[in-house]
């Protein structure tokens, strides 16, 4: 009660000071004074006061306080707290209070970061970044505010919808916001150099620890929701190609090539159109994502509330920050004449180049195979949905390509390879990848010629990224790391998908399966009964056809607030595959619906994203330190 | 008669012009075939041809019409004016019941039977996909 007046006051007091930070940062602009003290103030309060209002949303959830409309609809007296805590940003409301934290924070970390940078930039950013921030404010105020208040106060909670109330997907959110949060940064940091022209070597240098940070960010969130569709959803795979997962892939792709692009920038300050166009696409693309999973229409697990104001909020907010940033683009747009580069073909420029275009090729397929559903629906009124086989087909051909390249382009010099004799050693690692594959697809009574040509190119990656770690040349720990994890998570992917396997029956209590490989039983059911669900565990015992015996115990919850039911897959995990069960029950019927699986790699393909973002990390804290 | 710069930039603009035209056009014919269509029952009554085409069918599962054995599992999905048999071997999602909204995903066999690999259901107890939704004609 007294939390959500709090948390509803400080907002508005925090609007307050948004606001008043425009006149102060303008006045400041055009003085010759330093950046004034005062903006510092105004933007750590304002960062307090959206703290606080978060602060005390967590503390109505905490205390169940169901006068507040966001903690009737999202909580239950009977969830456990970490589910409560959690339940903050489970919903729309939530999580758009969250978006605005990590806002409002990214800014204050700016400000006090970018001491080295001239004054003007930094004031320019900071008011670009409160275009958004009062958005922000205006559409949580407006539309979407967590501290509604309910008159008479329930008694009970409407519960979370116990598929989110799972550790990976408590903390899949937050992680996953701070990665698009930063790209805002990105975006303002970019418009603000493109009107002072400051688009240089050294602002390459400063914003890079920015796109660095949120690519780790988006990296590890992402991962996290792939880790929880696996063994929450019950279908045993990890990517979908879902509209909502695409969504957060694609601002994914274009910070994976902004990455790559703004080294380019660093080192021979070439390519600066296309890194801003890529900074302003990044966050173009996080906010749409934003709009299309909260208008509802995408519908998922993340499409919390259909309300067509929201969406139409987000629509006109979304199309104001892209006229502003086209227009400004245009504007102040030039062409860089002062130092130009001339760009070699065998050279470190021209492979990132190459490994930009592809990433804008993949980028594009996504793109188009999440949107032309919606387009054509609203120009027919017909609705398709587009699987995995359009992805797999139109990317395949082109990774293969990729990953060539990738191995490749490391190992050239920035401005002109003059080393351009063959290096035996190559070829030789090539050799050998292609022999591996080939080894390896016949050992398994596979030779289609595509798998064969996709595994030697990503095999030939593994190996050229590996030999870079004993070589003397590169100090580039970061790099290498990056590169070896993307090397085994495509590995990874590619063998999961060839050798896994896959058996779907029903049966019913004492009854046995027997297929090729062995023998399913169920044994016994088991029902307990937890605090907020009751459960039915089963016992399966599994025996392969070396005699090898493994028990299996998949659970299915039953929820009473709201009344559902949620499968939790019983995982046995070995270093090379994962023994994968999910059981499901038809409400009257005494057949168990189940699905057995072993899954290869299972593990390496998280061990390979983790080593992603590790190397990212690791550039991160070396540059830290250069300072 | 035009510098050699301008010759290189419209032969750059044609190429560059060519490729977008032949992806999109690549992408689009592969999307003809890739796409899924969705349907209610009485779409499916109201069809004149079968074609060898992914379909999805939405609506409810019918009362007492959930028949499993060892191997398969049959339902019938109604809209309320129209239904349709659907036979499947495979996974069910949480959420399958009897009453409640489903999306079936397959090939159909005649208009009054589906053959389905997938079956889709919402996450959530109050939550109907806007298909259902618009199959049922919005009860």
């Amino acid at each position: 009660m007294l939390a959500s007046q709090i948390g509803y006051y400080a907002l508005i007091i925090g609007l307050f000071f948004s606001i008043l930070i425009l006149p102060v940062s303008i006045q400041n602009f055009y003085s010759n004074k330093n950046l004034d003290g005062r903006i510092f103030s105004i933007s750590f309060l304002q960062f307090f006061l959206v703290f606080l209002s978060f602060l005390s949303l967590i503390l109505s959830f905490v205390n169940s306080d169901f006068s507040n409309e966001t903690v009737f609809n999202n909580s239950h007296t009977t969830k456990p707290l970490f589910y409560k805590i959690s339940g903050t940003w489970g919903n729309h409301e939530g999580s758009l209070l969250l978006w605005l934290l990590v806002l409002t924070f990214f800014i204050f970390i700016f400000l006090i970061k970018s001491n080295n940078q001239p004054k003007k930039y930094r004031i320019l950013t900071l008011l670009f970044q409160q275009i958004i921030i009062i958005g922000f404010f205006l559409f949580i105020l407006i539309t979407s505010s967590p501290f509604n208040y309910l008159f008479p106060v329930p008694k009970e909670g409407m519960g979370l919808n116990p598929i989110l109330q799972d550790p990976a997907l408590a903390i899949h959110p937050p992680i996953l916001y701070l990665g698009y949060v930063g790209s805002s940064i990105i975006f303002s940091a970019s418009l603000a150099g493109l009107v002072q022209n400051y688009i240089s070597k050294s602002w390459a240098k400063h914003i890079k620890i920015w796109i660095l940070t949120s690519w780790v960010f988006l990296t590890v969130g992402i991962m996290l929701g792939s880790i929880w569709a696996y063994y929450e959803l019950g279908w045993g795979g990890f990517w979908f190609w879902d509209p909502v997962e695409n969504v957060s892939l694609m601002p994914w792709l274009c910070l994976t090539a902004l990455l790559h692009c703004i080294l380019v920038l660093e080192k021979r300050s070439s390519l600066t159109s296309w890194t801003v166009i890529l900074c302003i696409a990044t966050f173009t693309l996080s906010m749409s994502g934003t709009f299309l999973v909260r208008s509802g229409i995408l519908n998922s697990v993340h499409t919390f509330a259909n309300d067509p104001s929201r969406g139409i909020f987000i629509l006109i907010f979304l199309f104001i920050l892209i006229l502003i940033s086209l227009v400004i683009f245009f504007i102040y747009h030039r062409e860089n004449t002062k130092d130009v580069n001339k760009i070699y073909f065998f050279s470190k420029e021209t492979s990132i180049l190459i490994n930009n275009w592809f990433v804008m090729y993949f980028l594009s397929v996504v793109l188009i195979g999440t949107v032309y559903p919606i387009f054509l629906e609203v120009m027919s009124g017909e609705k398709i949905s587009i699987g995995p086989p359009f992805y797999l087909k139109l990317m395949i051909p082109f990774l293969i390509f990729f990953l060539l390249f990738m191995s490749i382009g490391p190992n050239l010099d920035w401005i002109k390879s003059k080393n351009l004799k063959i290096k035996y050693q190559l070829v030789l690692l090539f050799i050998i990848s292609i022999l591996i594959s080939f080894l390896i697809l016949k050992n398994k009574g596979l030779t289609s010629l595509n798998n064969t040509v996709l595994i030697t190119a990503a095999f030939y990656l593994f190996s050229t990224t590996l030999k870079d770690f004993f070589s003397e040349r590169f100090i580039n720990y970061s790099q290498r790391v990056s590169h070896f994890g993307f090397s085994l998570l495509i590995l990874s992917i590619l063998f999961n998908s060839i050798f896994s396997s896959e058996i779907i029956t029903n049966i019913k209590v004492g009854e046995n399966f027997f297929y090729k490989g062995g023998t399913i039983k169920l044994v016994s059911i088991e029902n307990k009964k937890v605090n907020n669900y009751e459960s039915i565990i089963g016992n399966f015992r599994l025996i392969d056809n070396n005699n090898n015996l493994t028990i299996l115990k998949p659970e299915l919850r039953i929820y009473n607030t709201p009344n559902t039911s949620t499968s939790e897959a019983d995982i046995k995990t070995t270093l090379f595959y994962d023994k994968f069960l999910v059981m499901n029950l038809v409400k009257g019927n005494e057949y168990f619906n189940i699905r057995y699986q072993v899954k290869y790699f299972m593990i390496w393909i998280w061990i390979s994203t983790l080593l992603l973002a590790l190397g990212g990390t690791l550039s991160v804290f070396r540059r830290v330190n250069e300072k | 008669m035009y510098g050699k710069k301008v010759k290189l930039r419209v032969l750059f603009l044609l190429l560059v012009l060519t490729s977008i035209i032949l992806s999109v056009y690549l992408i689009l014919k592969l999307l003809e075939k890739d796409v899924v269509y969705f349907l209610s029952p009485t779409d499916i009554k109201n069809l004149t041809e079968i074609n060898n085409q992914k379909i999805r069918v939405g609506g409810m599962v019918k009362d007492k019409s959930i028949m499993i054995n060892s191997s398969e599992i049959n339902f019938i999905i109604t809209d309320f004016r129209n239904e349709i048999k659907v036979s499947y071997s495979g996974a069910v999602p949480n959420l399958f019941e009897e009453g409640k909204g489903v999306v079936a995903e397959g090939f159909l066999k005649n208009l009054n039977y589906l053959d389905a690999s997938k079956i889709l259901a919402k996450h959530d107890e109050n939550y109907m996909p806007p298909e259902v939704k618009k199959a049922l004609g919005g009860k």
